[in-house]
């Protein structure tokens, strides 16, 4: 296997000391909190040393971080910060970070398993340090660590068949990746020869259409032909998105296999020397057919008039060489070049106009509408990183983790309304603080005389709430999947729990 | 009766039973040709027969590993091991017996010779290749292209009693379910068999399918040889070959595994474990190894400063990769792989290396070329992370392993290259000008014909050509296939530098010594 920069680097050396471990050797606290007070008191007796930890919850109001101490500092204090500030990453990890959550969708139940706890995590700080085989027994201690390292940014990575940390105590080989989420990713500089209307990091919404266009084509084929049902988009944070495929099956795929899914994917073939990147055997795969016909529809408006990629003389030498027959090319060059400068809409048009002429005797009518087809796919069909999706144990950043060049949440993408996705309508983490300092208790109705003022989690105060929704919308499904496979007949007061539990969570 | 002697029984007729056709009932021990290795062999053999038929096994195996490595096609693989397999391995099928006499025990004894010493030598061969996750690969592969050559020559009919048997769990699929896909069915029939549409209609109507989940038939999957719905992969009558081989590799993947674990108890008996030992080592694959590669031409240490100019010596994929790296001052991750390890592999130190690479980048400050790329750099030396110390990758790996994408410069320029991109290359990078025709048509049709090896073999010919005769005539220079782009720089260097070549020239010699061991 070649050294990779994500897999391979190996951040021992930086490893900490790990006072988790004495909480790792006590029994798993229940995750499931459907009766505060009692479990509360339970939890109490369990971890009495350690009582900081059971204030952690998505709805606690109040903040403290991880290692007690209260947070003072007022949100409007910190928000002229950078949005990779150390002090607004924590207030965000703090206060609005999903944790429960996303221990459930890992877990993949309630009860807390080794789904997660043999999960890797990777951190890297805000020194650039990288640690890699951190995991933890609950979200809980996960969300503590995360605190108290305050990394930029965390990733994920796959089940091991022991906890990460204990690797070196496990026999030699016996260490290995068993399962891990099929992962997509896509991302706008795979795109930098055929997007005209910016290039490296920076987007705008006539780019991100790249991005849409690519999440129509594989969510629906992941779905309809291979049969996934739990496949969640995430937007990256700066300019692209990541797909995790959460089905039980597609967790257990090894390398082969997944190899196999992303080269059935996999179209754009080629670097820049390689001429024609898109060479299909006709009659087209079922898979290419359904493919093109989502992407001719985009094509005129998303590429032709929004991207313009054949404007120039230059780009419509590029468009030459992608069309078949010297004499059409000559006739078309001439075309080209003798009036002034025509839209790429103008030249798409040309190609049909002086195939009519019959000015080249030797081209056919199928061989050019193939052409043609071949060319809207090379503008339109999705640009994999095929190596991440390769790779069981390729780790990918955690969903909800801020983008710390940006300040953007790496939120939820919905694929059913992919073409609604905005990426400028993400909330940055500055705004999510600001919309708390803000909020205001809207007054209370009539009558409403229970004594307690009612508690607001903060995440309720925010823009970010829909996306946190659609997520535990996404995780219950998943749940409800992982538990009839398992054909667990869920006990009745399990199941008053579960149903208690999600009023309060949505 | 009872005991190991009821056991025997009980097993004879279990193998019995589960055959179809004449020789169903006839208790013998390999009712069929073909043999899918699920029951290991129980009867005793001698010490000398042990080790005979692994050997004359391993020949055949190591020539597929060879025919691989030199990139052949399925259609000389097959050739190759025609030949082969008459002389070792020979497999006759029961239609070589007339009929009436194929269940006389007697007249059978020939063909169990036959299969009993192929099923012995692939489980004595299990054990030898068993041991590390590399030679199971391996095993595996080259046992997976055996078989297959075999299934494919076998007899129609007989192939057809062996699939019978082995109870693929494959679903038929209705003919409404048929009817409700038969567009995107046709669509794949039509591509995968290259039959024109009104063809394509007819066959799809005399066709059947079974349905399996996609996984089981990963590799038509990944071409997209097949229709897949819902989870579940359409298989045609003629692509039912996958699915056998498929189910072949998996399951001798699993008993390999399995093996490992059973291994250690076997160390017990000292006269098998020197004899497997010996046999493991002589399946070593026919690779350019680097370390023994010396780290000087012509005593001196090769500094970062003499890379341009040695240049000249490079094979295409190494030059387009320079020039990359001197015009955008920068390469992309595989290709900083692959060109920084063919460096590595002329005998660059690590410390050259970085000097190398470090002014190369000069577009990166110190800062950046430290955090970036330092590590990788020292990785791939295996002085970082995983200690692992990577080999040079071979024209095998190039072609095969990672194809280039955007803004890649390497992988093999004779596959990943258009054919007119290629021909300006030959000219810009090789110095053969368009007026060279018999050289360039020579490299368009090798190209056309998929054996890229054979172009750039082809190109090593024309651009030695004085130094090739010249050593002909003076009686040495054994004309073998270049397969690694070390060994190109190798040959290259050694050919211009007549006087100076014999240090470089024994220690290949040496390097060629372990090769032949294997075959």
């Amino acid at each position: 296997m070649a050294p990779h920069s994500t897999t391979d680097n190996d951040g021992d050396d930086v490893m900490r000391d790990t006072d988790e471990m004495q909480v790792d050797e006590k029994p798993d606290a229940p995750a499931v909190k459907s009766e505060p007070v009692a479990v509360k008191d339970e939890l109490e007796h369990m971890f009495d040393d350690e009582d900081d930890d059971l204030m952690i919850d998505d709805e606690v109001n109040d903040f403290k971080n991880g290692f007690g101490k209260t947070s003072a500092a007022p949100i409007s204090d910190i928000l002229s910060a950078s949005p990779s500030d150390p002090e607004v990453m924590l207030q965000f990890y703090a206060r609005l970070f999903p944790w429960r959550q996303l221990f459930r969708w890992l877990n993949h139940a309630e009860i807390p398993s080794t789904d997660f706890a043999n999960r890797e995590f990777a951190f890297t700080l805000h020194n650039e340090a990288y640690l890699r085989y951190q995991c933890y027994p609950t979200f809980e201690t996960l969300r503590r660590d995360v605190l108290k390292l305050n990394p930029s940014r965390f990733e994920i990575g796959p089940v091991y068949s022991a906890r990460p940390r204990d690797r070196k105590q496990v026999p030699k080989g016996s260490f290995k990746p068993l399962e891990k989420e099929l992962v997509f990713d896509i991302d706008l500089t795979d795109y930098d020869e055929i997007r005209t209307c910016c290039s490296k990091t920076s987007i705008c919404i006539k780019c991100w259409q790249f991005v849409t266009m690519a999440i129509k084509v594989i969510d629906v084929a992941l779905r309809d032909d291979f049969g996934f049902q739990h496949i969640m988009w995430v937007y990256s944070g700066r300019r692209g998105a990541h797909a995790w495929v959460c089905d039980r099956k597609a967790r257990k795929l090894d390398d082969g296999k997944r190899r196999a899914i992303a080269a059935y994917l996999e179209v754009v073939r080629g670097s820049a020397q390689s001429g024609k990147k898109v060479n299909l055997d006709r009659p087209l795969h079922p898979h290419i057919q359904r493919s093109r016909g989502i992407l001719e529809r985009d094509f005129e408006k998303n590429i032709l008039e929004d991207q313009d990629p054949f404007r120039t003389e230059e780009q419509s030498k590029r468009l030459l060489q992608l069309l078949p027959d010297q004499q059409f090319r000559g006739a078309l060059r001439e075309k080209w070049s003798s009036t002034t400068e025509r839209s790429s809409s103008d030249k798409w048009r040309d190609i049909d106009d002086v195939a009519k002429t019959g000015v080249a005797k030797d081209l056919k009518t199928r061989q050019l509408l193939e052409h043609k087809q071949d060319i809207i796919l090379e503008y339109t069909y999705p640009r994999l990183d095929a190596e991440v999706s390769k790779h069981l144990n390729h780790l990918l950043k955690s969903p909800f983790v801020v983008h710390p060049g940006t300040g953007k949440v790496c939120v939820p993408i919905d694929p059913a309304k992919a073409e609604d996705f905005n990426p400028d309508d993400v909330p940055t983490v500055l705004q999510l603080l600001k919309e708390i300092d803000q909020w205001k208790n809207p007054v209370k109705g009539e009558g409403d005389d229970t004594a307690a003022p009612v508690r607001v989690p903060d995440i309720d105060k925010t823009s970010l709430k829909p996306y946190h929704d659609f997520f535990g919308r996404f995780v219950q499904r998943l749940l409800n999947a992982e538990r009839q496979a398992a054909e667990l007949k869920p006990k009745v007061e399990q199941g008053v729990k579960i149903k208690k539990e999600e009023d309060m969570e949505f | 009766m009872q005991g190991p002697e009821a056991l025997r029984l009980a097993r004879k007729q279990r193998r019995g039973n589960v055959i179809g056709g004449t020789i169903k009932d006839s208790g013998l021990p390999y009712p069929t040709r073909l043999n899918f290795y699920d029951k290991p062999p129980r009867d005793e053999v001698s010490l000398e027969e042990f080790e005979q038929w692994a050997i004359d096994r391993l020949r055949v195996l190591g020539e597929i590993e060879t025919c691989l490595f030199r990139n052949n096609t399925p259609a000389e693989i097959d050739a190759t091991l025609k030949r082969l397999l008459d002389k070792y391995l020979p497999l006759a099928s029961n239609h070589s017996i007339p009929e009436n006499e194929r269940s006389n025990p007697k007249r059978f004894a020939g063909l169990t010779a036959e299969r009993r010493k192929d099923h012995y030598s692939h489980f004595i061969l299990r054990l030898a290749f068993a041991r590390s996750e590399d030679l199971r690969r391996r095993f595996t592969r080259v046992e997976s292209i055996l078989f297959r050559h075999r299934f494919t020559t076998d007899d129609t009919r007989e192939r057809h009693e062996f699939m019978s048997a082995l109870q693929l769990d494959a679903h038929a699929v209705s003919d409404s379910e048929k009817a409700q896909y038969a567009d995107e069915l046709k669509a794949v029939l039509a591509a995968t068999t290259r039959t024109q549409p009104e063809k394509a209609r007819a066959q799809f109507e005399a066709e059947s399918y079974v349905k399996v989940e996609w996984d089981r038939v990963a590799d038509l999957v990944e071409s997209r040889r097949i229709f897949i719905r819902g989870g579940m992969a359409y298989v045609p009558s003629g692509a039912l070959v996958s699915l056998v081989l498929a189910e072949f590799s998996n399951k001798l993947d699993e008993a390999l595994i399995a093996t490992a674990r059973l291994l250690p108890r076997l160390d017990e008996d000292d006269r098998l474990i020197p004899i497997l030992n010996h046999l493991s080592k002589g399946f070593s694959a026919p690779e350019y190894n680097s370390a023994a590669a010396p780290t000087t031409l012509s005593g001196e240490a090769i500094t970062a400063a003499q890379i341009d100019s040695l240049k000249a010596h490079f094979p295409l994929c190494m030059r387009n990769l320079h020039s990359a790296l001197r015009r955008d001052k920068h390469l992309r991750h595989f290709g900083r792989l692959q060109y920084g390890l063919f460096l590595k592999g002329l005998g660059l130190s690590i410390d050259e290396a970085l000097v190398f690479w470090r002014q190369a980048f000069s577009k990166f400050t110190d800062e950046q070329f430290n955090k970036e790329y330092r590590y990788n750099i020292r990785h791939s030396y295996g002085l970082q992370g995983a200690g692992r110390n990577y080999s040079p990758y071979s024209c095998q790996q190039i072609l095969m392993d990672h194809p280039p994408g955007t803004g890649d410069a390497h992988g093999c320029p004779y596959r990943h290259f258009s054919v007119d991109n290629l021909m300006m290359a030959m000219e810009s990078q090789m110095g053969i000008s368009g007026d060279e025709k018999s050289v360039l048509s020579g490299v368009r049709q090798d190209v056309g014909a998929k054996k890229y090896h054979l172009a750039c073999n082809r190109v090593f010919e024309h651009l030695h050509e004085r130094e090739l005769k010249r050593e002909k005539e003076a009686g040495g220079g054994v004309r073998e296939t270049i397969v690694h782009p070390n060994e190109w720089f190798d040959r290259s260097w050694n050919l211009k530098n007549p006087g100076k070549a014999k240090e470089r020239g024994r220690v290949k010699e040496e390097v060629k010594e372990e090769d032949t061991t294997m075959t």
